[in-house]
């Protein structure tokens, strides 16, 4: 069979269509009779022409061309690459969720402010917060939520001015000290310790009077728990800062603590990652954010509220940070992570971050005699393995990751965190099977002895992709973003 | 047997992975944990419910939900009831695509990648510009983006933006500049437009950017020739928030000289889903292809000179530019960016105009029809699917009786602009001649 390559531009052929409209059953317009001329377009919007088959074709040979949760395992770390729920999928597709509009009176999408509501509930108490909002879009978004609302807390307090800094470990996402930034914030970076937790003298060096909040993750990207939270958390707050919660790494804790008891005055969380939501090739994700009481007011407008048995918006928040996104955030997604939730019950979400950690540090142990573990105590959920040893070899950790891609397995996180050298970051997450783990232990271990006899072998990796290895400094050096006949 | 089916764990490969890390309990794992953080009980949230229940349970919160296919919607205001047709929710459905993560392993993800390169494609074909991104949140959330990445390309702090723009979009954008410390400045309308002496008065040497959309919250189309006329003079740059659905018969903006087009893909091919997810989309003038925000994809060929495609321009992204990136926006909504492309496909060149082309005469067909009956419509300048009307009593109160007859009524301008008993009606090519005329005679019931 030959094979198919084309863009949908390429297959596209005049006088063909793939749409059915019915012909216009009010009267004509010409639109030279509307609008001036310059306004009405000159040259048409060059979009492709073929049948329903010729597209199905196209995007089902795209699909198998890509590589999902359905397909195989997807150790992607700091990402949570869970099983995506069929019954999630099902429900949003629900009349009575997805064809329904924004503005309609509230009397009438009543459901779908009872949802909402119960959602809110169901996160406030999993992140040991008291409010919560939907309205971001996803984690990122949160993040910058929750930092925009320390900025409007001290500015409350008078004390915006002297508060300029966000302090953030470097071993955080990259959105942190992005996020800060966007918030007007200047950012300093705290250094972890060997033990690759927060180097609490020096998180004590740099708190001061200009400390507006720390951003901090728990378990952190090497998936240590810090567990010195208590006392950060008592140094933020005794120098007047605010300790914000990011909650990528929440599927390590489920059911077992909760960042309000550790201290945490905001947090974000992933819907995508621990709630078992679709990622979506890039999203669209969710990010609520849930706050301590004292932060309420800060909180993005509208609020949705309980008054007796119905549900309202309430705006009348003078000191809210204001509209983050559109309407009430990315309900579809907030539909499928409440089913998700209402699936599990308190006890599976239990059983969830219980498997997730049994499943990492199993993983790591079968893969600590071939590959460098730079953290020797328990992991949480996911866990980072150097590839240096590989690397003086004469193999850096990219070719790792493409050499997995032959295996059937979709590759770990590689090169974050930016503090461990030649990083592979590794989340089994809970919904794996052991047989899986030990597979995908076992290709591991093979690329290691090939690193170590065959090198080349690795190198030239991929081989059973639909391309081989992509030249990306070619594609930012000719920048090729759209495509020209 | 574990009693939770996505979970696969049995007891036995618990033993076995417990035996090999030489530990008796998973409890172990979380003895870092320190004891009085540690919950001691069930998460005060209700039990697991079993899927045959729980889909009952969510069919009976669905039904209490009233929906476009249970009442004649004529309410837009951003969020349109349009025709999507089957292919769409096919293809996404495709579990490869919606179970895959950003697609960082380029090799195993060459299908998200290329269709969103097609996207970009479709984004500037319809916008006229040079180079788009792979998407972000929303209309709004991109309009915030359009105007930072504005106000640091130019080094000025002031963002104009009509008043004729969607209030949400615009109650966004201020949050955004309060994030980044710049001003943003509205001007008011004249009628049903952006009043261009107020625009020109405003523009000086500190503004950045003038927002306009097209066509505007009202349904009119805005001159942007003329608009482009006044920012030029002042060097400001033109960015503009577009129904993408107009864009098909209106002239483009990047030809009637915008420097940065943005807007949601919602009309096209996206459920209204009560506002979210939708997918917002950002396109540039070439010059400003470096200072984009989100994930752009990029063109290349593999190691056997065969095309491909991989995420581009990634140094200006968080992970690697942390607090220097030019957004803290991570992830996009690929899905959603994947389902318009589809839709642009489907309705390709003829159908994409044929459907506009249908919203403007049921439009039209339905503001003639209400003027000769006698209703005062507001709108001066020509519009696109929508208009306002003026009616003689609360518009709340106006919809609650059209509800009664099975019409969700249009949206209510008094809130956010002062207009009372000012109604903004949308018609999509959805509508049929028949539910225009009755929606019209039963307004006429309800106000006369």
């Amino acid at each position: 069979m030959t094979e198919y390559n084309d863009l949908i531009f390429e297959v596209s052929q005049p006088g063909r269509s793939a749409f059915s409209l019915p012909e216009s059953d009010v009267p004509l317009i010409d639109l030279t009779t509307k609008f001036p001329q310059h306004l009405i377009r000159e040259e048409p919007a060059e979009l492709p022409e073929v049948s329903e088959p010729q597209l199905m074709r196209h995007y089902t040979s795209l699909s198998t061309k890509n590589f999902g949760v359905d397909n195989g395992f997807y150790p992607l770390g700091s990402c949570t690459m869970k099983y995506n729920p069929k019954i999630n999928e099902d429900v949003a597709r629900y009349d009575g969720f997805a064809a329904i509009h924004p503005f309609q009176p509230v009397e009438t999408v009543q459901g779908a402010f009872e949802l909402l509501y119960e959602l809110q509930e169901d996160l406030q108490v999993i992140a040991g917060m008291d409010a919560i909002t939907l309205q971001p879009a996803a984690g990122a978004q949160g993040e910058w939520t929750g930092l925009m609302m320390i900025k409007a807390y001290h500015t409350k307090n008078g004390d915006r001015a002297a508060r300029t800094k966000i302090l953030v470990p470097d071993s955080a996402h990259g959105t942190n000290p992005a996020s800060a930034h966007a918030a007007g914030f200047d950012v300093v970076e705290i250094p972890s310790n060997p033990n690759g937790t927060v180097d609490l003298v020096e998180l004590k060096k740099q708190v001061g009077k200009d400390t507006a909040g720390l951003m901090l993750t728990n378990p952190n990207t090497l998936g240590i728990f810090e567990k010195d939270i208590i006392e950060m958390a008592e140094i933020i707050h005794e120098a007047g800062g605010l300790v914000y919660y990011d909650g990528a790494n929440l599927n390590a804790i489920l059911g077992q603590t909760t960042p309000g008891m550790m201290g945490f005055d905001i947090v974000h969380l992933n819907l995508h990652k621990s709630f078992s939501t679709p990622h979506g090739g890039g999203g669209p994700g969710s990010g609520p954010v849930g706050v301590k009481e004292f932060l309420i007011p800060y909180l993005p407008i509208p609020r949705i509220e309980k008054q007796e048995n119905h549900y309202v918006l309430n705006a009348a928040y003078p000191d809210s940070i204001g509209r983050v996104k559109g309407y009430y955030g990315n309900f579809g997604v907030n539909v499928r992570a409440y089913t998700y939730i209402r699936t599990m019950g308190p006890k599976g979400l239990r059983q969830v971050s219980e498997s997730a950690v049994l499943h990492a540090n199993y993983l790591r142990k079968r893969l600590e005699p071939y590959y460098d573990t730079p953290y020797t105590q328990y992991s949480k959920h996911e866990f980072v393995l150097s590839g240096s040893r590989q690397k003086k070899q004469g193999v850096p950790t990219l070719n790792i990751a493409k050499r997995i891609l032959d295996f059937g397995y979709y590759a770990p996180t590689v090169y974050f965190p930016l503090i461990v050298d030649e990083a592979l970051m590794i989340e089994p997450t809970e919904t794996e099977t052991k047989e899986t783990l030990d597979a995908f232990a076992d290709a591991l271990i093979q690329i290691a002895i090939e690193v170590e006899e065959t090198p080349e072998m690795v190198l030239n990796a991929p081989y059973t992709t639909s391309v081989r290895r992509l030249d990306e400094v070619k594609a930012a050096r000719q920048l090729i973003v759209k495509h020209t006949p | 047997m574990n009693e939770y089916r996505y979970l696969p764990d049995t007891a036995q490969d618990q033993k076995k992975m417990l035996d090999a890390l030489e530990i008796t309990s998973v409890d172990e794992l979380f003895s870092d944990i320190p004891t009085e953080i540690r919950l001691t009980e069930d998460l005060p949230i209700p039990q697991a419910v079993h899927e045959s229940a729980l889909i009952k349970k969510m069919r009976r919160l669905a039904a209490k939900n009233a929906t476009a296919h249970d009442y004649t919607l004529f309410l837009g205001a951003g969020t349109y009831d349009h025709y999507i047709p089957s292919v769409v929710d096919h293809v996404i459905s495709r579990s490869e695509f919606y179970t895959a993560y950003t697609p960082y392993q380029a090799e195993a993800s060459q299908g998200e990648l290329q269709a969103l390169f097609e996207f970009q494609t479709m984004v500037c074909e319809l916008t006229g510009m040079d180079a788009a991104n792979s998407s972000l949140y929303d209309g709004f959330t991109a309009l915030g983006e359009a105007a930072t990445l504005a106000v640091g390309a130019t080094k000025r702090s002031k963002i104009l933006i009509s008043k004729a723009a969607h209030p949400q979009g615009r109650q966004v954008l201020q949050t955004v500049a309060n994030g980044n410390d710049y001003q943003v400045t509205e001007i008011d309308l004249l009628n049903d437009s952006t009043n261009l002496t107020l625009l020109e008065e405003q523009l000086d040497k500190e503004t950045a950017a003038v927002v306009i959309q097209y066509p505007n919250f009202f349904g009119s189309v805005e001159d942007l020739a003329a608009i482009k006329e006044l920012v030029t003079a002042h060097k400001a740059l033109l960015i503009v928030m577009a129904n993408p659905l107009a864009l098909a018969l209106l002239e483009s903006p990047g030809k009637l000289g915008a420097d940065i087009v943005v807007g949601d893909m919602q009309p096209m091919g996206l459920a209204m889903n009560f506002g979210g997810p939708h997918c917002g989309y950002f396109a540039v003038k070439k010059k400003y292809i470096r200072k984009i925000p989100g994930r752009i994809i990029g063109q290349t060929t593999d190691s056997e000179g065969k095309r491909g495609f991989v995420l581009t321009l990634q140094a200006r992204e968080q992970h690697i530019r942390r607090e220097k990136a030019t957004s803290y926006m991570s992830s996009n909504q690929a899905l959603n960016a994947l389902a318009s492309a589809v839709f642009m496909s489907a309705l390709g060149k003829e159908g994409i105009k044929k459907m506009a082309k249908l919203n403007i005469e049921k439009a039209d067909y339905m503001a003639k029809q209400m003027e000769n009956k006698g209703f005062l419509l507001k709108n001066e300048a020509p519009n696109f699917n929508e208009f306002v009307v003026q009616l003689n009593a609360p518009i709340k109160e106006i919809n609650q009786l059209l509800l009664q007859k099975g019409f969700i009524g249009g949206y209510d301008l008094e809130f956010d602009y002062g207009m009372e008993n000012a109604m903004l009606i949308a018609v999509t090519e959805q509508r049929t001649k028949e539910e225009i005329d009755q929606f019209i005679e039963a307004l006429e019931g309800i106000t006369k």
